[in-house]
């Protein structure tokens, strides 16, 4: 949790530690930043097969993207066909997933305000590991057209462990079918380490992290 | 849209009148007669739908200025009251029993502009932004270039190139004729 010193932005009254008298006159103290979520921070989970154990795991990961679709930008749009006949990414093993508990993929379609980042980070925190991370159109690569935009951030990868960028305004479907091809590539090369690479280097992607989400009111790890 | 003004001048003081086409006009007034003037519209002269309600920021004059745009859905006229305002400490009167929908565009002001309207509900609730400390966003001395290159990290290799130029040179290289 942000230190309540350093906070420039206070801290809204309901998500503040206090005592709550239960309807039995029993008194409690409630902190709703700590009490609902475990803390505890990402641990890394190093590969630990021998290698072809390792290759055959890294070989099933690869065909079974599930991805979060999380329509940040307009690449949201991008991803509709794909979905349907025409382009039918289904064909190679990806399908869309409506929660982060299913899915591995996390895909940030665009330019990410940071208010969508705050619940982006909270979505790919959720997805279980191993898990990737692809950032689609120029957006998340250096801006983009909102390179200087009040509100929107510029490097994905400064805040998460991106995996593959996309790039194009936005890129079209068949430039989508390419770059799930290449992280399939990533991930069959055991180069895919973005859940651990989070883990290792938590503290610095937290730091990034709060220093562009001002009101963080959300435990720093949620699983 | 003269009738209109006209009709309006033997109740209220007005200011100059800006006739962009034949069913708009804009109006200014004090700000001490636009609740009566609103009301007046609203239930005398069948300007019964407030279409917007936004702000221009005129850095040069000191002034910030508020645009009630308000529809008159039988006869199909657009009437515009322009209200001026200090822009240090804008403080503005809310609307929102007139119209409800004017609390969200009031919301919208205070946060992107820093109007503000006491007693408008919710007016100091996030509305777009979350926990935003600098200048309202769109006053125009906020530099939203030099807030994103302190805030936001960025990646080297970012190129931009004058089209006219750009072109310039590369269909004719030496120069042109």
């Amino acid at each position: 949790m942000k230190d309540e010193l350093d906070r420039k932005v206070p801290l809204p009254d309901e998500l503040k530690k206090r005592v709550i008298k239960g309807p039995d006159g029993f008194e409690f103290e409630v902190d709703p930043m700590q009490d609902y979520f475990c803390q505890e921070p990402p641990k890394e989970h190093p590969p630990i097969y021998v290698k072809i154990v390792e290759d055959f795991f890294n070989w099933a990961r690869s065909e079974s993207l599930w991805i979060l679709g999380f329509g940040t930008g307009c690449g949201a749009i991008e991803m509709r066909p794909l979905m349907t006949p025409r382009f039918d990414a289904y064909r190679y093993g990806i399908q869309w997933r409506p929660t982060p508990r299913q899915a591995n993929l996390l895909m940030i379609s665009g330019y990410l305000s940071v208010k969508t980042l705050k619940r982006a980070i909270r979505a790919y925190e959720q997805m279980q590991s191993p898990k990737y991370v692809v950032g689609l159109g120029s957006c998340t690569i250096n801006g983009g057209m909102y390179f200087d935009s009040y509100n929107t951030i510029k490097r994905l990868d400064e805040y998460l462990p991106v995996d593959l960028y996309i790039a194009g305004c936005m890129p079209r479907p068949e430039a989508l079918l390419k770059g799930f091809e290449d992280l399939k590539k990533i991930i069959r090369a055991g180069g895919a380490e973005g859940a651990n690479h989070y883990a290792e280097h938590f503290e610095r992607y937290k730091e990034n992290q709060k220093k562009v989400i001002l009101d963080w009111d959300m435990p720093d790890y949620s699983w | 849209m003269k009738e209109l003004f006209n009709r309006l001048k033997t109740h209220f003081p007005l200011g100059e009148i800006t006739e962009q086409r034949e069913n708009l006009a804009f109006i200014n007034v004090e700000r001490a007669q636009l609740r009566a003037l609103l009301l007046h519209l609203r239930d005398v002269e069948g300007y019964t739908h407030l279409v917007l309600l936004t702000a221009v920021d005129w850095l040069e004059e000191g002034e910030l200025q508020l645009t009630y745009l308000l529809n008159n859905r039988v006869q199909a006229l657009d009437v515009g009251l322009r209200v001026m305002l200090p822009r240090e400490g804008t403080v503005m009167d809310s609307i929102h029993d007139i119209w409800p929908t004017a609390e969200t565009y009031q919301r919208e002001l205070r946060e992107m502009f820093g109007i503000d309207f006491p007693g408008s509900p919710r007016v100091n609730d996030n509305f777009a932004l979350e926990g935003w400390v600098e200048t309202p966003p769109y006053r125009r001395d906020f530099d939203t270039l030099e807030f994103s290159e302190r805030n936001f990290a960025h990646r080297e290799g970012r190129e931009t190139f004058d089209p006219r130029a750009h072109m310039k040179k590369k269909l004719y290289p030496d120069g042109g004729a």
